[in-house]
């Protein structure tokens, strides 16, 4: 997306950039919820770490991002991958442990990367993207490539070593990177007010020197606003950003988990905020756009993801010689 | 079999965890959602989970945060203060979800944990217990299934255990909590669901002692966790091939019951050590070396080792069972050392 030209001159989304976040979000809601059914059918293994209802971060943060900029992600990272421009139909094969995968089957839903599109992976481990993220705006910083890192994690990943270090990192070395906070409230069963010490993630950000910025996480516009400006701060040189959306993932922690740590009433009120249907509103009121050509997005998302499936499906598994193929650079014989 | 009702190794662990806590005020647990749900007592949601595997449930609502511990992600932080807490008078049982995270928290346990009483010249001792989950099997790739279980053996200090079974879950857990030392307590994910009889009440398997899982005359099989029952499997196919194979539980890799080892294999003559770790530096080779430098003079043939491949666990369902070391590998092994007149074609699967 082209969202940089327009970030740096500070212009209000247009008609065009809002219904492209709204398709972004679509597809990403259409992906996650067609994974829900496919692992309680048991298409395939893993546990399905799914974004349904944090789809405006995703969309929203990548918008404002260019092409060739970088991503780094974390075990719930289907919505950064197709937000980044990964194609759903390699994404669904590397599900289905498919060679025609974005990992040759090798990487499952918590490893998607595809370096083409500059998503530097998705991660099992909390937290691991952060230091890594550094890395790549560090190569940017000494490249001169003006690229942008973004390095996705969750409310509870700011409860980890590698999340201070890599603040820290990043302050003193004034690196081009912008952390993006998804905080949904919870990580596994654990509510953020019993596990973070700070009011917000955001608040950290004052103890490395850096600007700490809070999106409303189910609001798209204002996420890629302030997404913009994080981006264009460490785009300019002046160092990192520490970005926190407030968000929600509708689902449990993994497809299959009850969520008895939590309220109905808290699920319906977060609900009621959704991130689709407050930009579809917006759209409606705002541009004028008709009801049917919003559901007819919709529409396109479900036919994508149903030739994603099928991609999927008709691919095959790799041959048993490929578990010891890229251990190292050469093959083995 | 030994008496008492059939309970799962899942609830083997509960009950372990369960007994020496109301024998013992100074046993505390703490980890990742171990309750789940925490602080939200007043609503009644505090034990949403009972740990990610589900082995604590229950233990939040009969002991209270005061001794079931909900941790943030913070698995240096809260390693390291179960380090601090048991050199100064509690016993904790800290939960390492998945032992690949070791990668975050190494330096507590390596370092602090293990090192502290050598280094304290005898001062200090360490009675901390990591429960962890191992193994293969799942489909989450290689981030969250390796076995590591070498990993820690290598590291002076620590003592570590890989139960196959419910009943010896238990006995190595309730041994693990009363001991002076760090025990890394090694749980196969793919065990978790299995029974068999245990004992109602509390018992102490001893650490560092193997058991002979099934005796025979013509080789020695050698497992641990879930490789034991593989091991057992292959043993019964090789009925058919005429094959008396004794299958050997190690049970403890540090200390390493070395005369069970030894002594079946100076009965049966041959050997193969079956781990799901990898190749490279690892349990199967370690006991390999052992039996090539002790037991060589009765040997009728070289050691075999049937291992995980040198590579990461992969995530495509055909490729991770592959990866996984199979009974048909190992019987596959048996009857290559067994033919006459054939010389080692090497080792199977790495
Ligand atoms: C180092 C490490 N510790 C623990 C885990 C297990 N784990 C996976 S996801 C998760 C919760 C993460 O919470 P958060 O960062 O808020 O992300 P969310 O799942 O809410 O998107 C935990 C504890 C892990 N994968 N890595
Ligand atoms: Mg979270």
């Amino acid at each position: 997306m082209s969202g940089e030209t327009r970030a740096a001159a500070g212009a209000p989304p247009s008609r065009d950039d809002v219904l492209r976040l709204y398709a972004t979000m679509a597809l990403i809601r259409a992906f996650d919820q067609r994974v829900a059914t496919l692992v309680l059918k048991g298409a395939f293994s893993g546990v399905g770490h799914l974004c349904v209802g944090q789809e405006a971060v995703a969309a929203g943060v990548c918008a404002a991002l260019r092409d060739d900029d970088y991503v780094t992600s974390t075990h719930r990272g289907h919505g950064h991958c197709l937000a980044k421009g990964v194609d759903p139909g390699e994404m669904m094969a590397e599900l289905f442990g498919k060679a025609t995968g974005t990992c040759h089957g090798k990487g499952g839903s918590m490893h998607i990367a595809d370096f083409r599109r500059g998503m530097l992976g998705a991660n099992g481990i909390v937290g691991a993207g952060l230091p890594i993220a550094c890395g790549a705006a560090l190569t940017a910083k000494l490249t001169d490539s003006g690229r942008v890192t973004v390095a996705f994690f969750g409310d509870g990943a700011s409860n980890i070593g590698a999340f201070h270090e890599s603040l820290n990192l990043a302050a003193v070395w004034k690196l081009p990177v912008v952390f993006v906070c998804e905080n949904n409230r919870y990580g596994e069963a654990t509510p953020v007010e019993y596990a973070l010490s700070a009011e917000h993630v955001a608040d950290r950000a004052a103890s490395y020197r850096m600007p700490g910025l809070i999106a409303d996480g189910q609001d798209v516009l204002d996420v890629y606003g302030k997404a913009r400006e994080a981006v264009a701060h460490a785009r300019s040189g002046a160092g990192p950003v520490l970005l926190e959306c407030e968000t929600y993932r509708y689902f449990g922690h993994f497809v299959g988990d009850p969520a008895r740590y939590r309220s109905a009433e808290e699920v319906e009120w977060y609900r009621a905020r959704d991130c689709i249907i407050r930009c579809a509103e917006y759209l409606r009121e705002r541009h004028g756009v008709a009801v049917k050509q919003l559901d007819e997005i919709g529409a396109e998302a479900e036919r994508r993801l149903d030739a994603a499936v099928a991609f999927a499906e008709s691919g095959t598994a790799p041959g048993l010689a490929a578990i010891l193929e890229d251990v190292y650079g050469e093959a083995r014989a | 079999m030994t008496g008492g009702r059939v309970i799962s190794f899942r609830e083997a662990i509960t009950e372990a965890l369960r007994q020496e806590m109301r024998r013992d005020a100074r046993v505390i647990l703490m980890g990742e959602d171990v309750a789940g749900g925490a602080g939200r007592q007043a609503q009644g949601l505090s034990e949403a989970w009972g740990g990610a595997f589900a082995e604590y449930k229950g233990l939040f609502t009969e002991f209270g945060d005061g001794r079931v511990l909900d941790t943030p992600i913070s698995e240096m932080g809260y390693l390291g203060a179960a380090v601090g807490a048991a050199v100064t008078g509690l016993r904790p049982v800290a939960e390492l979800m998945f032992v690949d995270f070791i990668g975050v928290c190494l330096d507590q346990l390596m370092n602090q944990a293990a090192f502290a009483r050598y280094m304290s010249g005898g001062r200090v001792h360490v009675p901390l217990t990591l429960i962890t989950h191992v193994g293969a099997g799942v489909g989450m790739a290689a981030q969250h299934s390796k076995m590591l279980y070498s990993f820690f053996a290598h590291i002076p200090g620590l003592k570590v255990v890989a139960p196959s079974s419910a009943y010896h879950a238990k006995g190595l857990l309730t041994a693990a909590i009363r001991d002076d030392d760090p025990v890394v307590f090694c749980a196969h994910k793919l065990l978790l669901g299995q029974s068999e009889h245990v004992p109602e009440e509390p018992y102490a398997f001893p650490i560092g002692q193997a058991r002979v899982a099934r005796e025979g005359r013509d080789v020695t099989l050698i497992g641990a966790a879930l490789t034991t029952s593989v091991c057992l499997r292959a043993a019964q196919a090789l009925e058919e091939d005429g094959i008396d194979a004794e299958v050997v539980d190690l049970l403890s890799l540090s200390p390493l019951d070395e005369e069970t080892v030894l002594a079946s294999v100076r009965r049966t003559g041959r050997a193969v050590v079956v781990d799901e770790g990898f190749p490279r530096c690892g349990l199967a080779v370690d006991v390999a070396a052992l039996i090539g430098e002790r037991a060589f003079d009765d040997l009728d043939g070289p050691v075999r080792t049937v291992t995980a491949p040198h590579a990461p666990v992969p995530f495509s369902r055909p490729l991770e069972t592959a990866f996984m070391p199979s009974a048909d590998q190992v019987r596959a092994a048996v009857l290559d050392l067994t033919a006459p007149n054939t010389g080692p074609s090497g080792r199977t699967g790495a």
